[in-house]
C-alpha cells in the first residue's frame, strides 16, 4: 500500500518513526525546538530533541562525540554549505575515528542538511558541494530524488553505524511521490532504475532526475528510449547498475547541477571510462553547471544551471556524433 | 583538606601513577635514539603534567569518561590500559590497543572509557562535550573529564563546546593544561588573558560559570580544586573550567623531520627558539614528580625504600612494554583495508 507523501514530510516522517523505534535516536540543530509548542519536541522530550546555538563546529563535534558513546544523533544543519563551518568533524574526525581506534568504536551520526537552492539564494547558499563528501572513505552520502527514496534512505542512515552526510535537495522540498506504508528501508549503494530505456543512459542526482525524466518524455516523442538512472547515494556508489545500462545502450550523459570538476558526473565518467569502455559507442558527455558561483539574478542562475533542453541536446549530440545545441 | 579525602591511600596511589607517567614518557623519548625508526611521525609527551593528570583522576569515579588531546599517554596509563599495548600501538605494531591504525596520537581504550583522541588541535572539546550529553540524555550519571592546552583554548571548538556545555548544563568539567606553549609559542604572545596579566581561567567569565585556576605541580592542589568541579557535574549544575599551570618538560613533540632524516627529541623551544635557559631550569626545579615524592618523605607517608619500590616496579613495567612492543609483529598490510565502515 501507498500513499502520497510531500518529499519534506516523508523525511520527518522517517525521523519521528526511528526516534520512536530507538530511544538512542537525538535530533538537533540551530532554529529547532524552541517553544514547547514544537511537534518533535512535545513527542520526544527536550533531552532527545534540542535547540543548538549557532555553533556548527560543536553542533556536529559533539554529535560526533555522542556517537563515540552510545547515542545516535541526528543533527539538522539546515544548508550543506555551514557544514563547511564544520568540515573538519565532518570529513577528518567523524569518518577517521573508528579507524584510527583499530575498530574499538563506531560514530552513527547523520549530518542532514539541504542542498542546491537554485531559487534566487545567490552564491554562498545554493551550492552543490558533495564532491567533497563523496569518496571520503568512512563516509557515507546519500542524495534522495523522491519522497520515497527521501524517506526510506533517512531510515537507512539513522539505522547505520557510520557517518551519513543526508542531503535533501530544496527545489524537491514539495514534490509529492508515493509512499510505501510502515517500515521503509532503502539500502545505501542501490542505484534505481527511474525509467527503462534501450538507446542512451541518462544518470542523474536530485532534482537533476526530474529534469532528466523530463528530458527522457521529449526524448520518447521524438522516437528515443533513455534510460535513467538515480544512484540515490553518491556514497557508497552503484556502478555496476550504471555499467550494465551502458553495457545495453552504449551511450552514457551524466547530468549533475554542481559544477565540471566538482560534480559526481565527473566521477562516475571516470568509474565507466575505466571499467565500461569496450560498451561505449560514443564518448560519455556530461551536462552540468557552468564553472561560476550562482549569481542571484533569476536569467543568470538558469543560463548556468542544466535543463530539459541542454540534456535532450546532450542525447543528440551521444547519438549522433554531431554537436546539438540546446 | 584535599588530603583528607585522599588519605596516605590516595596520596600513594597518586604517586605511583605519576611515576608510571613519568618512566613511560621518559621511556618513548629513549626509544628514539635507542630504537630508531620505530616511532614514525610525531609524538607528544606529557612529563611534568602529571600532577595535573593524576591530581583531576584521583576524583574520578569508575565509570567516568576520560577525553584528552592527542597529548594522549598519560592519562590512559591512570586508566589501567595495559601499557604494553600501549607502546605496540606507538611503534604501529599489531598488539596495538589500536592494533597500529593510530599510533601515538591516536590512542584509545572505550572498553576503559577513553573512546580516543583527536589530532586536530581543539576539536576533541566538542567530543568529550558530546560524551557528556550521552551521559546527561540516558542519565548515568558519568562525568566527563575533557583535557586540552592553553593553544586549543583559542580554537572556535572550545568556545562553542564549552558554551553548549553550558547552555545545555552537561556533566563535564574541562581542565585547561596550561603548560605555557603551544607547539613552539609561549602563551603570552597569543592569548589576550595572558597577556592582560589574567589567568585562562578567567575564560569562564565569558560563559557565566565556574573557573578556577590551580598549580599543576601540586597533584593534592589540583585533587582539591577539580574535585569541586566535578561534585558540581554531578549535581547535574553543569561545566566548569579548570586552568593547571604547570611546564611541559620536553619539547613539544619529536622534530619533524622527512624520511630518511631520523627524528628525536629536541632542545624544550624555551631553549631552542627563545634562548631562555633560565626559564626552562626554573621549572625544571619545580618538577611534579621529584616533588611530591619529596612531600610524601617528608610528611612519613613513605620511606625512602617504598619510594625506590615503587620507582622500581615502575621502570620494570615500562622497560617489559618496550621489549613487548618491539617483539611484536607488524600487522598484515591487508588489513587495512579493515574498520572503514561499521
Amino acid at each position: 500500500m501507498a500513499r502520497e507523501m510531500m518529499y519534506a514530510d516523508a523525511i520527518a516522517a522517517a525521523i519521528t518513526e526511528e526516534m520512536q523505534r530507538d530511544a538512542n535516536v537525538i535530533f538537533y540543530g540551530q532554529n529547532m525546538g524552541m517553544t514547547e509548542r514544537d511537534p518533535m519536541l512535545k513527542k520526544f522530550g527536550k533531552d532527545r530533541v534540542r535547540l543548538a546555538p549557532i555553533s556548527e563546529t560543536a553542533e556536529t563535534g559533539i554529535a560526533i562525540g555522542a556517537a563515540l558513546t552510545g547515542l545516535r544523533p541526528i543533527v539538522e544543519l539546515w544548508m550543506s554549505e555551514f557544514m563547511l563551518v564544520a568540515f573538519n568533524q565532518v570529513i577528518n574526525e567523524a569518518p577517521r575515528l573508528r579507524y584510527m581506534s583499530g575498530g574499538q568504536v563506531k560514530v552513527p551520526v547523520v549530518f542532514k542538511a539541504g542542498f542546491g537552492f537554485a531559487a534566487g539564494w545567490a552564491g554562498q547558499h545554493s551550492n552543490c558541494i558533495y564532491h567533497t563528501m563523496m569518496g571520503i572513505p568512512g563516509l557515507k552520502v546519500a542524495v534522495p530524488s523522491t519522497p520515497a527514496d527521501a524517506k526510506g534512505l533517512m531510515a537507512s542512515a539513522i539505522r547505520d553505524d557510520n557517518p551519513v552526510v543526508y542531503l535533501h535537495h530544496y527545489m524537491l522540498t514539495l514534490e509529492k511521490g508515493p509512499v510505501p506504508e510502515g517500515e521503509l528501508i532503502i539500502p545505501f549503494g542501490v542505484a534505481d532504475i527511474k525509467r527503462a530505456g534501450t538507446d542512451v543512459t541518462l544518470v542523474a542526482t536530485a532534482w537533476m532526475v526530474k529534469k532528466a525524466l523530463a528530458a527522457a518524455e521529449q526524448l520518447a516523442a521524438e522516437g528515443i528510449s533513455a534510460e535513467v538512472i538515480d544512484p540515490r547515494t553518491l556514497a557508497p556508489l552503484d556502478v555496476p547498475t550504471i555499467l550494465n545500462s551502458v553495457k545495453k545502450t552504449g551511450r552514457l550523459v551524466l547530468v549533475d547541477q554542481a559544477p565540471r570538476h566538482s560534480s559526481a558526473a565527473v566521477v562516475i565518467a571516470g568509474e565507466v571510462a575505466e571499467r565500461g569502455f569496450e560498451h561505449l559507442k560514443a564518448p560519455i558527455k556530461l551536462v552540468t553547471a557552468l564553472d561560476t558561483p550562482v549569481p542571484y539574478s533569476e536569467p543568470m542562475e538558469k543560463y548556468i544551471l542544466p535543463d530539459e533542453g541542454k540534456i535532450v541536446a546532450a542525447v543528440k549530440t551521444v547519438l549522433t556524433g554531431q554537436t546539438v545545441a540546446a | 583538606m584535599p588530603e583528607q579525602h585522599l588519605g596516605n591511600e590516595g596520596m600513594i596511589w597518586m604517586f605511583t601513577q605519576m611515576v608510571r607517567i613519568r618512566e613511560f614518557e621518559e621511556a618513548v623519548k629513549r626509544a628514539f635514539i635507542e630504537h630508531p625508526g620505530a616511532i614514525r611521525g610525531h609524538a607528544h609527551l606529557g612529563d611534568g603534567a602529571e600532577a595535573s593528570i593524576v591530581g583531576t583522576l584521583s576524583t574520578r569515579n569508575k565509570n567516568d569518561y576520560v577525553m584528552p588531546s592527542y597529548r594522549c599517554h598519560g592519562y590512559p596509563i591512570v586508566l589501567g590500559t595495559p601499557m604494553t599495548g600501549m607502546m605496540a600501538e606507538i611503534f604501529g605494531r599489531k598488539d596495538g590497543i589500536c592494533k597500529g591504525f593510530g599510533g601515538s596520537m591516536h590512542l584509545a581504550d572505550p572498553a576503559r572509557h577513553f573512546p580516543g583522541t583527536s589530532g586536530i588541535i581543539g576539536q576533541s572539546i566538542a567530543h568529550a562535550t558530546g560524551a557528556a550529553l550521552t551521559a546527561q540524555v540516558k542519565k548515568t550519571g558519568q562525568i566527563v573529564y575533557c583535557f586540552f592546552g592553553d593553544g586549543a583554548s583559542k580554537q572556535g571548538a572550545f568556545f562553542e563546546s564549552v558554551n553548549m556545555a553550558a547552555v545545555w548544563k552537561l556533566p563535564i568539567v574541562y581542565v585547561l593544561e596550561n603548560n605555557q606553549y603551544q607547539a613552539y609559542t609561549r602563551v603570552g604572545l597569543e592569548d589576550a588573558n595572558c597577556m592582560a596579566g589574567d589567568p585562562l581561567s578567567k575564560k569562564a567569565e565569558a560563559f557565566s560559570i565556574p573557573g578556577e585556576t590551580v598549580d599543576g605541580t601540586d597533584p593534592v592542589a589540583v585533587s582539591g580544586v577539580v574535585r569541586k568541579a566535578a561534585e558540581r557535574a554531578r549535581a547535574g549544575h553543569g561545566p566548569s573550567l579548570i586552568e593547571t599551570r604547570f611546564y611541559r618538560l620536553s619539547a613539544h613533540g619529536n622534530v619533524i623531520t622527512v624520511p630518511p632524516l631520523p627524528t628525536q627529541f629536541p632542545e624544550h623551544e624555551a631553549i631552542a627558539v627563545y634562548g631562555n635557559k633560565a626559564e626552562f631550569q626554573q621549572w625544571k626545579e619545580k618538577d611534579p614528580v621529584a616533588q611530591f615524592r619529596a612531600r610524601l618523605i617528608r610528611e612519613d607517608i613513605l620511606a625512602d625504600a617504598d619510594v625506590a619500590g615503587i620507582e622500581k616496579v615502575a621502570r620494570t613495567e615500562v622497560e617489559d612494554a618496550v621489549k613487548f612492543g618491539l617483539a611484536s609483529p607488524f600487522p598484515d598490510p591487508q588489513e587495512a583495508s579493515n574498520y572503514v565502515f561499521a
